[in-house]
């Protein structure tokens, strides 16, 4: 990724002031106003908190459509006010103003969007529950992109890692009979991808990207034609993997809404919470996490005192590999129950996407993961309460919040500045 | 050759001129992008060909391993062994055999015309690789990662179907409209990466990569609304485009292969001439060989990117021209099959060359004509051939691992950018001497 660096510096260099953000606000605020606000519909839009199986139920939520639009509409334009003469001044903004209008935006959307539907009443729980489940591949994949990136290797091949990461979860799940080994199985194969590609980018110094989408098409091919052959002659031994069940702690579980995310996962599902946290305090609270950022940011910096600048980034970038391989068991062993070619369908680009918008921090690609989780259960839940809105747009919407993220109107990400570049010991 | 040597001598006179703005972590940008430019451009063509081999035979090691008689043979392998290796070899090389029937040459047709079908058929399916990948490679000499080729392939597709079969004008005059709309709608896709590439240092890869899924939920919308439907349907296919609007068959209608084909080589000789003949393309090269030393030369390089973004764009753009107005004839949404990112390795493997993605789009093109006839008659799943082109990409950008592999003197390895530097910077001399 550090072509951004490069061309960041390419670029004339502007004025001090960045309009960026309250040109963005302003934008927002605007659409805020037209859609939430005068377009918004005279009805009550119901989040139902907690469903009727529940042991602990909670009123639900009934807003009024119309007012609720005004109320955003207004308080986005405050921020858009205040931004703008916080930059006129020459200050910065604090993030803070950043979140709170984002959350604003949401919820200005949301009760915007169940308010226009046939039937405008939604399950809160069921719609975070549903994100969470559907970013865990996401999580898995920007995960692994954060462990190779931070050592300086751009990971394109997040997608092949995960796809093949659900074949051999399905076939080693299948013909052991045991969804752990598939688990386990899953993992090495994400790490057998990684392999391929340390070992171009970094022995034979091919460029890193070039590398990734050619392993993208090499497993789509390879597990596509195994699909085709092996799996679809006897898929009774080799593509009838037995899942992981959700494991649900008692009481835990109960609590209305975070219940149901934190405490009834798959084991798939509590170890991607692991492995966020672990990363998370490995890349900024350990030895490890500290050489890996030295050899990720400035590599001769790290040689001169004496870290193995391409054995780190060897290990790291297989570590990455394993960590996407758990994110491709997902499909096979929690999410569907055999695997079909292709099936991720392009997840390993939106982990890609997640990564650079929570800004190469696991915590951050926590975040992003998660938004695009959301939008494509917004899009399910929606087309089950009847929506004008068509459901294209709606699955355009984080492609598009993306770019807008990596142009900068989301606040400065800046990668690794050695990510993309091979390290030669002058 | 000249040019090329210019733009050595302008990078290295950038190199050693002072620029406050330039600071450590320039050394290594340099590197960084002439290792780039090294793979896609360098290396030798017997590397090439070793790697096609090499590839191949891996890819028919796969289908033996797989057949269902090899592994029944295999069973009683240490008591006849024999019969194994025969079942090995009869199933890889009966796949291969009805790849080339399917790709090239068929001489169990009924006439000689026929038998020589599967060669036009196998240039129908390059005419959309060639031109997308066209796309690719003058992006990647620009030193842009264009993945969305997918992307401006349908939009091009869209803009040229719709203007195909919404209006109707005179012959002539319609095609030239639906080319120049197919243009202009894959131009817009690649518009939007470059200005913010230019503006903003969004990273290319990515922003192509989300504007691939727009595309994909553009078209789908757009074939959801009734302008872009059959009137009194509701299948997200849209009506017929007119016969105006159609690029005619240039070997009669009993072959497929039609005008695009010739708007492929044509297209192929202008990004030829712009590359090496024309200043824009000198300034491109530029950029792509060194953004820092190109603005000192004083070439814009927000403007290079815009450039070769909206050319990347609208080559794709005609890719999917060749689809709608050429082989399809109606817009649906998968009128971009995988031709975008096929179109990536087409342009690796031409080593980002207009000519070498010529011969490198009908290569795949005759692995996927033939791929299709494989998969009837020897019932080998043709994702074989995805497996085969990958390999082939990957080991001719690792020169040194298949010289290894077929223990080639490697006295000319290059492991440090250093040397090859010196290397190029003779040879660039000799060239000029």
């Amino acid at each position: 990724m550090s072509m951004a660096a490069t061309v960041t510096d390419v670029r004339p260099s502007g004025t001090s002031k960045n309009w960026k953000a309250p040109i963005g606000f302003g934008i927002g605020a605007l659409m805020a106003i037209l859609v939430f606000a005068i377009g918004g519909p005279a009805t009550t839009a119901v989040f139902r908190v907690s469903d009727d199986s529940d042991r602990f139920r909670l009123a639900d939520i009934a807003l009024p459509a119309d007012v609720v639009g005004w109320v955003v509409a207004v308080a986005l334009a405050a921020i858009a006010a205040y931004s703008f003469l916080q930059v006129r001044k020459g200050e910065s903004l604090n993030r803070w103003y950043g979140i709170a209008y984002a959350v604003l935006f949401v919820v200005g959307f949301l009760t915007w969007v169940v308010g226009i539907a046939e039937r405008p009443s939604i399950s809160l729980a069921g719609l975070i529950a549903g994100s969470v489940t559907l970013a865990i591949p996401l999580i898995f994949g920007s995960l692994s992109g954060v462990l190779c990136e931070r050592v300086g290797v751009v990971n394109i091949a997040i997608e092949g890692q995960l796809l093949s990461g659900a074949f051999a979860a399905a076939v080693a799940a299948s013909v052991s009979g045991n969804a752990y080994v598939g688990l386990f199985a899953a993992a090495f194969a994400g790490m057998l991808v990684s392999t391929i590609l340390a070992v171009f980018s970094i022995k034979y110094l091919v460029n890193q990207i070039i590398v990734g989408v050619v392993l993208n098409v090499l497993v789509s091919g390879l597990t596509g034609f195994l699909a085709s052959t092996l799996l679809s002659r006897d898929s009774a031994t080799f593509n009838s993997p037995p899942g992981l069940p959700d494991i649900s702690i008692p009481l835990l579980a109960d609590i209305p809404v975070i219940g149901p995310i934190l405490f009834k996962q798959s084991i798939v599902g509590y170890l991607m919470y692991v492995a966020v946290i672990v990363i998370w305090i490995g890349l900024y609270r350990t030895r490890w996490g500290l050489r890996m950022r030295a050899v990720g940011e400035h590599p001769q910096a790290a040689d001169t005192m004496g870290i193995k600048v391409n054995a780190t980034r060897f290990w790291n970038v297989l570590l990455g590999g394993a960590v996407a391989g758990f994110g491709g068991a997902f499909f096979t062993l929690v999410s569907v129950s055999t695997f079909t070619r292709d099936m991720t369908a392009g997840q390993g680009y939106i982990a890609l996407a997640a990564l650079i918008f929570g800004r190469w921090n696991p915590i951050g690609a926590f975040f992003a993961a998660l938004l695009f989780g959301f939008a494509t259960n917004l899009r399910f839940v929606l087309s089950i309460i009847g929506t004008d809105v068509p459901s294209q747009f709606l699955a355009m919407l984080p492609y598009i919040v993306t770019i807008l993220a990596v142009a900068g109107l989301v606040g400065r990400a800046r990668p690794p500045a050695a990510s993309g570049v091979p390290y030669v010991k002058e | 050759m000249s040019a090329d040597d210019q733009a050595h001598r302008t990078v290295s006179a950038g190199a050693t001129s002072p620029d406050p703005e330039q600071d450590g972590r320039k050394p290594a940008a340099e590197n960084r992008s002439q290792t780039v430019l090294r793979q896609i451009l360098g290396g030798s063509s017997l590397v090439a060909i070793l790697a096609v081999v090499l590839s191949i035979i891996l890819g028919g090691i796969l289908i033996a391993l797989t057949d269902e008689r090899v592994s029944e043979t295999a069973s009683y392998f240490f008591s006849r062994p024999t019969d194994m290796l025969v079942a090995a070899w009869e199933a890889a090389s009966g796949a291969y055999i009805a790849l080339f029937q399917g790709a090239v040459f068929n001489p169990r047709a009924d006439s000689l015309a026929l038998m020589f079908r599967p060669l036009t058929e196998t240039l129908t399916v390059a005419t959309p690789l060639i031109l997308a990948g066209l796309g690719v490679a003058i992006a990647f000499r620009a030193g842009l990662f264009n993945i969305g080729a997918q992307g401006q392939i349908i939009l091009g597709a869209t803009f040229a179907g719709w203007v195909g079969f919404t209006w109707h004008l005179p012959f002539g005059l319609h095609l030239l409209l639906v080319v120049l709309a197919g243009f202009i709608g894959g131009a817009l896709w690649g518009f939007v990466p470059g200005i913010l590439k230019a503006r903003t240092g969004a990273h290319e890869v990515i922003v192509t990569i989300m504007m691939n899924y727009i595309a994909i939920y553009l078209v789908g919308y757009l074939l959801s609304t009734p302008a872009f439907q059959n009137p009194g349907s509701s299948n997200p296919i849209s009506p017929r485009l007119d016969d105006s609007a159609l690029l005619p068959q240039i070997l009669g209608p009993q072959f497929r292969l039609h005008l695009g084909f010739l708007v492929a080589i044509a297209a192929t000789y202008g990004v030829w001439w712009i590359l090496n003949r024309s200043t824009v393309g000198f300034e491109l090269r530029a950029v792509g060989a060194n953004p820092f030393a190109s603005r000192t030369a004083g070439i814009s390089v927000t403007k290079g990117y815009v450039v070769v973004m909206v050319l990347a764009g609208g080559l794709a753009g005609l890719a999917g021209v060749a689809q709608v107005a050429g082989t399809e004839r109606v817009l649906t949404g998968g009128i971009a099959a995988s031709f975008g990112f096929d179109a990536i390795t087409v342009a690796l493997l031409g080593r980002s060359h207009p000519w070498g993605v010529f011969f490198a789009g009908v290569l795949f093109g005759a692995f996927r004509a033939g791929g299709v006839q494989m998969q009837t008659v020897t019932g080998t799943p043709i994702d074989i051939v995805l497996v085969v082109q990958s390999l082939i990409v990957l080991f001719i950008a690792a020169p040194p691992l298949v010289k290894a592999i077929f223990r080639i003197d490697q006295k000319k390895k290059a492991k440090t950018p250093r040397r090859d530097n010196k290397g190029r910077k003779a040879e660039a001399a000799g060239g000029a001497a």
